[in-house]
């Protein structure tokens, strides 16, 4: 299929539709305002429903419904919609259903502000919903991703039964970028005999519900909910190694930062100075693993998030005190520049205190 | 050159964003790799807007244009907020028609374009934005004028096709207007 | 011999966990009842909130969801969008439809979404224990309004189905009680038509039922029920508010 130039975020509508999603739930909130547009303007020429709920609150809920009625469904928010939205995903994850949830996270707390931040990493990989529950968290650096992860974040919905998070920021959002739907080869996912479609008194009743009031049963759904979040953990990491070979340093980023980092890397190459990057494709689970990888030449490793660090804790469990971390951060919705992050570890390299 | 980045800038309406994402269309139909990044949020309303475009025979990692290889003031704003993203032997080009002063830069090519008053020439004040980006390609070569027009074709279907020539007649007009 | 009563098919066999005289158990029976005889049994959804009555989906025999605190209609809508031949009933209590839950009851009727709520007002909060809730009468006494309700603190007590009835995208709205066997027969009644109208797609329909809780008033079954007639009868009055025609019919 042709390349198409299209806006990230309704390369995120147009990966959904194409993955089987027919239903979206979502309230108005930038910088995402063009994937309810998108599917308020599409879903309805393939016989779908798009909604504009009252408040994100009432369209997780409204994803609840839908999905338990054995959809594809899917709502997307920037961080204070994420927020909340984070008592259905708990319910949600917690029923075993599917859904996706597109985070394109704008700069907090509070109100913040509207420009590309990743200082939702927290609330993506740990929730802030109660509960032991997961949720896999998908980190498209660029556009192809976008459509790439958004087809993948369905079907890896459904295998598992649990919802499934897209981290993106106002730039991956905003952006424009070639994109082409590739062939995809299919996972074989599970029938929805759990749905509540109505029973048609042909089967017993279903019943969607998280209540487990006698303890020993909520301990046995929680045992069998982490049985699956091992399971996710074994097979669905993803990650990229980026000139890895012979570095003197190692960068850890993801999403937009993880570009910026490339350049720089670019750069010092020029340089004469190697550096590696690790790049998180899936934020949950981590790449722990990744850093097994990082050869003997290192010096040390610089975390980059547009945040005052907050994936460095999964940085720190992966490196498990080999190799100084160090830390470059940019929380006010500014995106570092390439020679800030070269200057950072040209310092570093030349002796500055960590 | 393999790397063209470009900041666009103007007042919201003027179509800056529209010139860069055509810009990008056309870079894209060449093979190229291409971004295209705006200003988004409550900077749309009422202020100066403004995309990077970056076209570049080798994948592109960020989308955000620090130093420019050409920068396009539609406005006076424009100008005075981003002479300074160009690099060194970069070009400016400068709507004349409602900037009345030079750049304080050095080493840099500068370029002066009439937009508005060539686009009322032409009967239609919102073609500013295509008698500009004549003159860019033009001046820089980053994609050839034919594929521009390909891309007004894609662009303008239906009742919009009756915009077409109008739009490639400000380009041609652009085109023989740099320096 | 002649059967003159059955449980209906809309109920499961699990014995009910309510407190002796409380009336959830009567309103189950009878929004069941009108299900099995509309013949809608295999398209039913019901949709259970957090409250005395968050085990009703172990209750209805169709498929249910257990919705968090006051969401229950904005899951409906998400079934309801779905498979819009279904017919989707949340049944809420006073704490989850009329404090946490306003917002979504107001819009779910708002959107006219074709689902029916069943309502139970018994002005108080049940399975906390007694507190205070938006329809709790002034100078009743709560848990958290221990000298009685005050309306300089705590404002009037709120009149939902007056409030429903204002918004355009309601169909029918009716507050019943289930105080006597007549008033029973007439909430049966008012509860059928409400699914008939979603059946028939005339928009959103609800029907608010005046409820005991003798555990939490304080008071023996028969009392409560004595109680209800008195004190919340007077200030909730008994009627159709709403009909798709537009009309009432309220004392």
């Amino acid at each position: 299929m042709a390349k198409v130039l299209m806006k990230g975020n309704e390369a995120f509508g147009a990966a959904a539709i194409k993955a089987g999603c027919k239903y979206f739930f979502g309230y108005p909130i930038t910088p995402q305002n063009e994937i309810p547009e998108y599917m308020s303007r599409e879903l309805p020429k393939i016989g779908g429903c798009f909604l504009q709920a009252e408040s994100e609150i009432a369209a997780i809920n409204m994803v609840y419904g839908a999905s338990g009625a054995g959809v594809r469904v899917m709502t997307s928010s920037s961080s204070p919609g994420i927020a909340l939205k984070q008592e259905g995903i708990s319910y949600i994850a917690s029923c075993e259903l599917p859904c996706v949830i597109i985070n394109v996270s704008r700069g907090g707390p509070g109100l913040g502000g509207i420009q590309p931040s990743q200082s939702d990493y927290f609330q993506n990989t740990r929730g802030g919903g109660n509960g032991d529950y997961r949720t896999p968290v998908y980190a498209p650096a660029n556009l192809q991703e976008v459509i790439d992860m958004t087809m993948d974040a369905f079907d890896v919905a459904d295998q598992y039964r649990i919802p499934v998070i897209i981290s993106a920021d106002g730039m991956i959002g905003q952006m424009m970028e070639p994109i082409e739907f590739k062939e995809r080869t299919g996972r074989s996912l599970p029938s929805k005999e759990w749905a509540a479609t109505g029973t048609n008194e042909e089967r017993e009743p279903n019943s969607i519900n998280s209540l487990y009031i006698v303890h020993e049963d909520l301990e046995k759904h929680n045992w069998k909910l982490d049985a699956k979040h091992k399971l996710i953990e074994e097979n669905e990491v993803q990650y990229e190694m980026y000139q890895m070979k012979d570095a003197e340093f190692v960068v850890v980023a993801y999403g937009t930062t993880s570009r910026i980092v490339k350049s720089a890397i670019m750069d010092m190459k020029k340089e004469g100075l190697n550096v590696g990057l690790i790049r998180p494709k899936t934020l949950w689970p981590y790449p722990y693993k990744a850093f097994d990888e990082i050869p003997k030449s290192t010096k040390g490793i610089l975390t980059v998030e547009m945040s005052t660090g907050q994936m460095i804790d999964d940085v720190k469990i992966g490196n498990n005190g080999r190799f100084p971390i160090h830390f470059l951060g940019s929380p006010g919705g500014s995106v570092p520049s390439p020679e800030m992050i070269a200057e950072k570890i040209k310092n570093i390299l030349g002796g500055e205190k960590k | 050159m393999a790397d063209h980045r470009f900041i666009i800038s103007g007042f919201g309406g003027q179509g800056v964003m529209s010139m860069g994402m055509i810009l990008a269309y056309a870079g894209m139909l060449e093979g190229k790799e291409v971004t295209w990044l705006p200003s988004y949020g409550p900077e749309m309303r009422g202020g100066t807007a403004n995309c990077h475009v970056i076209i570049s025979d080798k994948p592109i990692s960020s989308p955000i244009v620090s130093k420019a290889t050409s920068v396009v003031a539609m406005n006076l704003p424009s100008l005075t907020k981003f002479q300074d993203s160009l690099e060194d032997g970069g070009s400016i080009f400068i709507n004349a028609s409602l900037i009345n002063i030079k750049p304080d830069r050095k080493n840099i090519k500068d370029y002066y374009i009439s937009a508005n008053d060539i686009a009322m020439q032409l009967q239609n004040s919102k073609i500013a934005n295509m008698v500009m980006l004549g003159a860019i390609i033009k001046e820089t070569g980053v994609v050839r004028i034919e594929t521009v027009e390909k891309v007004l074709e894609k662009m303008f279907q239906g009742e919009k096709a009756k915009l077409i020539p109008v739009n490639k007649e400000a380009l041609k007009k652009g085109e023989v207007l740099q320096n | 011999m002649k059967t003159i009563f059955e449980k209906t098919k809309g109920l499961t066999a699990k014995p009910f966990h309510y407190c002796p005289g409380c009336t959830h158990g009567i309103i189950h029976r009878i929004t069941m009842e009108a299900i099995e005889e509309l013949g809608m049994l295999g398209k039913a959804v019901g949709v259970a909130p957090v409250g005395c009555a968050v085990f009703a989906y172990e209750y209805f025999n169709c498929d249910s969801y257990e919705a968090a605190h006051g969401r229950a209609p904005a899951v409906a809508t998400g079934v309801k969008r779905v498979h819009p031949d279904s017919l989707v009933f949340t049944y809420q209590g006073d704490g989850d439809l009329a404090a946490i839950g306003t917002g979504e009851i107001v819009q779910a009727a708002h959107r006219g979404e074709k689902i029916t709520t069943i309502f139970v007002n018994n002005a108080i909060y049940g399975m906390t224990g007694g507190q205070m809730a938006p329809t709790t009468l002034i100078g009743q006494k709560a848990t958290t309004a221990p000298y009685g309700r005050d309306e300089a603190h705590a404002g009037k007590p709120i009149l939902v189905s007056e409030m429903m009835a204002t918004i355009p995208g309601s169909a029918y709205i009716e507050r019943v009680a289930v105080n006597t066997p007549a008033n029973i027969r007439k909430a049966k009644k008012a509860i059928k038509k409400a699914f008939e109208i979603q059946r028939d797609g005339k928009g959103f329909s609800m029907i608010e039922v005046l409820s005991t809780c003798p555990t939490n008033w304080g008071l023996t079954p028969e009392d409560s029920l004595k109680w209800l007639e008195e004190n919340l009868m007077p200030y909730y009055k008994l009627g159709v508010y709403k009909t798709p025609e537009g009309g009432a019919n309220n004392g």
